[in-house]
């Protein structure tokens, strides 16, 4: 001990006690709100698992092996009342929660898109109709624009004796919207590895007919190609096929019921009403982020690539929304985090998603609130990370790179 | 400088008050009753609607069965059935409302269960309806048994045990349905009846009650079926058994009441009656009421403001009400019913 001390001392000439050391202030600081925290967080803990003992309460997570008990309307993996438990209904939950955020944002981004781009036409009735779609859709409050899609629009549907026909097997009534339902013979798989070959074949010649442009200047019909390759080539697996006889997919059609039409695909108003609506509110936030993000980048850009020939629309494509983006990525993230936060609010229109199944039945049937609630903030909380993740990985690739 | 340390003071504020919910909340399973003096009034966890049951009027004032019995727990109380401040509470959140204590007593027509009462901490220390779960349907679906309802579409309230005997009752009849459920009875029904489903399920009690809501009362019907035991009971906390004890005998005192035949009007003169039975519920005889931390005239309290159950029922469901629910199983022991109440003594 003190041979450190008096080699400190040695070091530093300006003798001075180590309780005056800013460094080692600070780490003392630091270490004692650490501590502060976890002490906090810890008592919490232990109390909160002291007053449910007390009370009688169950707590833990074994509740998520007990039998379920009750049944969901929309499921996507096998779910039954006897056979399936706590566990498995919060991962219909989930599955619920990902699928309509997912092709939310996907829709939404296409409509935001499409809006932004209207706002700055230079169509007079293009452009007001776009505000007027922004102002309304962003103004009124997300629950009442879900209510107004479910009990004004999709609840006035005909009851399924009198559903409508619309052709091909499907049928839409106020239960929702029917369709055939496809079944996959053996041989089935020659046509998604006909889509995957499509797939990958486009990718390749789009980067070859890049190249080619970027050389020589030539254009080659890429979307022609990419139509042929992504569809036709699926399609053509599929007549092939038929023609040597196979059937690989054949349909089961909705048909009339004692109450309600049977077998077939049903997409539930409930999940229509909150996709429309998520989609649709979210989209005219994208709009704005979509219009702010083409208006950062100079106009002298834009004159710039019209004086060297580009048509408007390839100077919106290649010029405009190339810059734009580092503009638009980084608030689109959050629109995305919103669009699937707000799927939350299907409970009030019975959509079964995680909130609703777990957060309403399971914390009610087991009245494990601490735990149910826990788990629900926790996956909220992933899958925005996740999101935020991804989106700040495409963010670094659109980010302009300074030369 | 002075704002500065306004901020400070604020923060220590939140930071004790965060502490404060954290940590102090062990006192509370105890003495709901000497919390209950204190406010000054009791809280009371009701339906966000049911007719009958528990509704509020136009102007605010909550009415009902479930929202008596509170009343008569008031009245035995403070001598003042109005001292009740009513919480409505969808039937997912009600448990939660009485666990935490933003209740003190749940009188929301709530199903006694096994697990509700060990799992949930809870007691349901009497039953004031005896029920069971039946189907209402639309008249020209032409469907005249639950056992008809293969494929039918089912709007339920979720959180219910509603929603768990609805899957036994198709899985033991094997028979397939797509249920539809919904956060509050106001949602489940309105969606029934803008025809989401063909079917609406719920205590049988309830569907009389929700049908006076349809836009065409008349062209429902209640199926035959009870498909269930919903003996719908208040619900206190576990562990404050003095409290527990006062819910079980405002009930019990308003049972004993009409057996004995003492009524809202009769209850002063039925002070000087003989009868011992009659003696010890109005506390001319014995300190019954001060055994429970009330005064003994307890009773009286409860009769005086509320009345009996008998009169409770038919003024709220039954023939004096537009739900006109005969007594059935809620008639007393001694007419055939299932309400016995425990002697006071």
């Amino acid at each position: 001990m003190s041979a450190v001390q008096t080699t400190v001392s040695q070091a530093s000439p300006p003798k001075r006690s180590f309780l005056y050391d800013p460094n080692i202030r600070g780490y003392f600081y630091q270490g004692l709100l650490v501590f502060v925290v976890s002490y906090l967080f810890y008592m919490a803990a232990t109390n909160a698992v002291e007053n449910l003992q007390r009370a009688k309460i169950a707590s833990g997570f074994g509740f998520l092996e007990n039998t379920a008990g009750f049944d969901i309307s929309q499921t996507l993996i096998q779910f039954s009342a006897a056979g399936s438990n706590y566990g498995e209904a919060f991962v219909v939950g989930l599955l619920n929660t990902l699928v309509v955020s997912a092709i939310g944002i996907f829709f939404a981004t296409f409509l935001g898109f499409a809006i932004g781009i209207a706002r700055l036409s230079s169509n007079w009735m293009v452009r007001k109709v776009a505000m007027v779609y922004v102002e309304l859709l962003r103004n009124i409050p997300l629950l009442l624009q879900l209510l107004f899609w479910y009990i004004a629009v999709l609840g006035p549907l005909p009851q399924p004796r009198n559903s409508v026909e619309m052709g091909a097997g499907f049928f839409l009534n106020s239960r929702g919207l029917f369709m055939p339902r496809p079944l996959y013979a053996s041989d089935a798989w020659v046509i998604p590895t006909a889509l995957l070959i499509g797939i990958v074949g486009t990718i390749v010649f789009r980067r070859w007919a890049r190249a080619q442009q970027e050389s020589t200047g030539r254009q080659y019909p890429v979307g022609l190609v990419t139509l042929g390759l992504v569809v036709g080539l699926p399609v053509v697996a599929w007549l092939v096929l038929a023609l040597v006889g196979a059937n690989p997919v054949t349909f089961e059609m909705p048909e009339k019921g004692t109450f309600n039409l049977r077998g077939g695909m049903q997409i539930l108003p409930e999940f229509v009403a909150l996709l429309v609506g998520l989609t649709t509110y979210t989209a005219a936030f994208i709009a704005e982020v979509v219009r702010a993000g083409i208006l950062a980048v100079s106009k002298g850009q834009t004159e710039a690539s019209g004086s060297l020939g580009l048509k408007p629309g390839q100077t919106l494509r290649l010029v405009v929304i190339p810059q734009a983006m580092r503009v638009i990525v980084p608030p689109l993230t959050s629109q995305y985090l919103n669009l699937t936060k707000n799927s939350s609010l299907a409970v009030a229109i019975g959509y079964p998603d995680l909130v609703q199944v777990f957060m309403g039945t399971v914390l009610n049937q087991t009245g494990q609130a601490i735990e149910v609630v826990v788990i629900t903030m926790g996956v909220y909380l992933t899958i925005s990370l996740v999101t935020s993740f991804v989106m700040n990985v495409y963010n670094r690739r659109v980010a302009i790179v300074e030369r | 400088m002075g704002e500065y340390t306004d901020m400070k003071k604020a923060l220590v504020t939140i930071a004790f008050g965060l502490t404060a919910s954290l940590f102090a909340t062990a006192a509370s399973a105890q003495a709901t009753l000497n919390s209950v003096k204190q406010k000054g009034f009791l809280t009371c966890g009701s339906n966000t609607g049911l007719a009958g049951f528990g509704v509020p009027d136009a102007q605010g004032n909550w009415t009902g069965l479930d929202v008596e019995f509170c009343r008569a727990i008031a009245a035995a109380i403070f001598d003042d059935p109005t001292k009740v401040r009513f919480i409505p509470l969808a039937a997912k959140d009600r448990f939660t409302a009485l666990q935490s204590g933003e209740v003190d007593v749940l009188s929301r027509n709530s199903t006694a269960t096994m697990s509700r009462e060990t799992q949930l901490g809870l007691d349901f220390p009497a039953v004031n309806y005896f029920d069971g779960q039946g189907f209402m349907v639309r008249k020209k679906l032409g469907v005249s048994s639950a056992k008809e309802l293969n494929g039918a579409s089912i709007c339920t309230q979720q959180g219910t045990t509603t929603e768990l005997n609805l899957a036994d009752y198709f899985r033991a009849n094997n028979m397939k349905y797509e249920v539809v459920a919904f956060a509050t009875s106001d949602e489940t029904f309105k969606a029934y009846d803008s025809g989401r489903c063909d079917a609406f399920t719920t205590d049988a009690s309830g569907l009389y009650a929700e049908r006076l809501r349809a836009s065409a009362p008349d062209d429902h019907i209640v199926l035959p079926e009870i498909i269930s035991k919903e003996p719908l009971a208040p619900a206190v906390r576990h562990g404050d058994n003095q409290w527990g004890d006062i819910v079980k005998f405002t009930h019990m005192a308003m049972l004993n009441a009409e057996e004995l035949g003492v009524t809202k009007a009769n209850v002063e003169q039925m002070k000087t009656a003989d009868n011992p039975e009659i003696k010890r519920l109005l506390g001319t005889e014995g300190k019954f009421g001060e055994a429970v931390g009330l005064t003994n005239d307890w009773a009286v309290r409860i009769i005086k403001h509320v009345g009996n159950y008998g009169e409770s029922f038919e003024r709220n469901i039954g023939e004096g009400s537009r739900l006109k629910i005969k007594r059935g199983q809620n008639a007393l022991w001694t007419k055939g019913g299932l309400q016995y109440g425990i002697p006071v003594r």
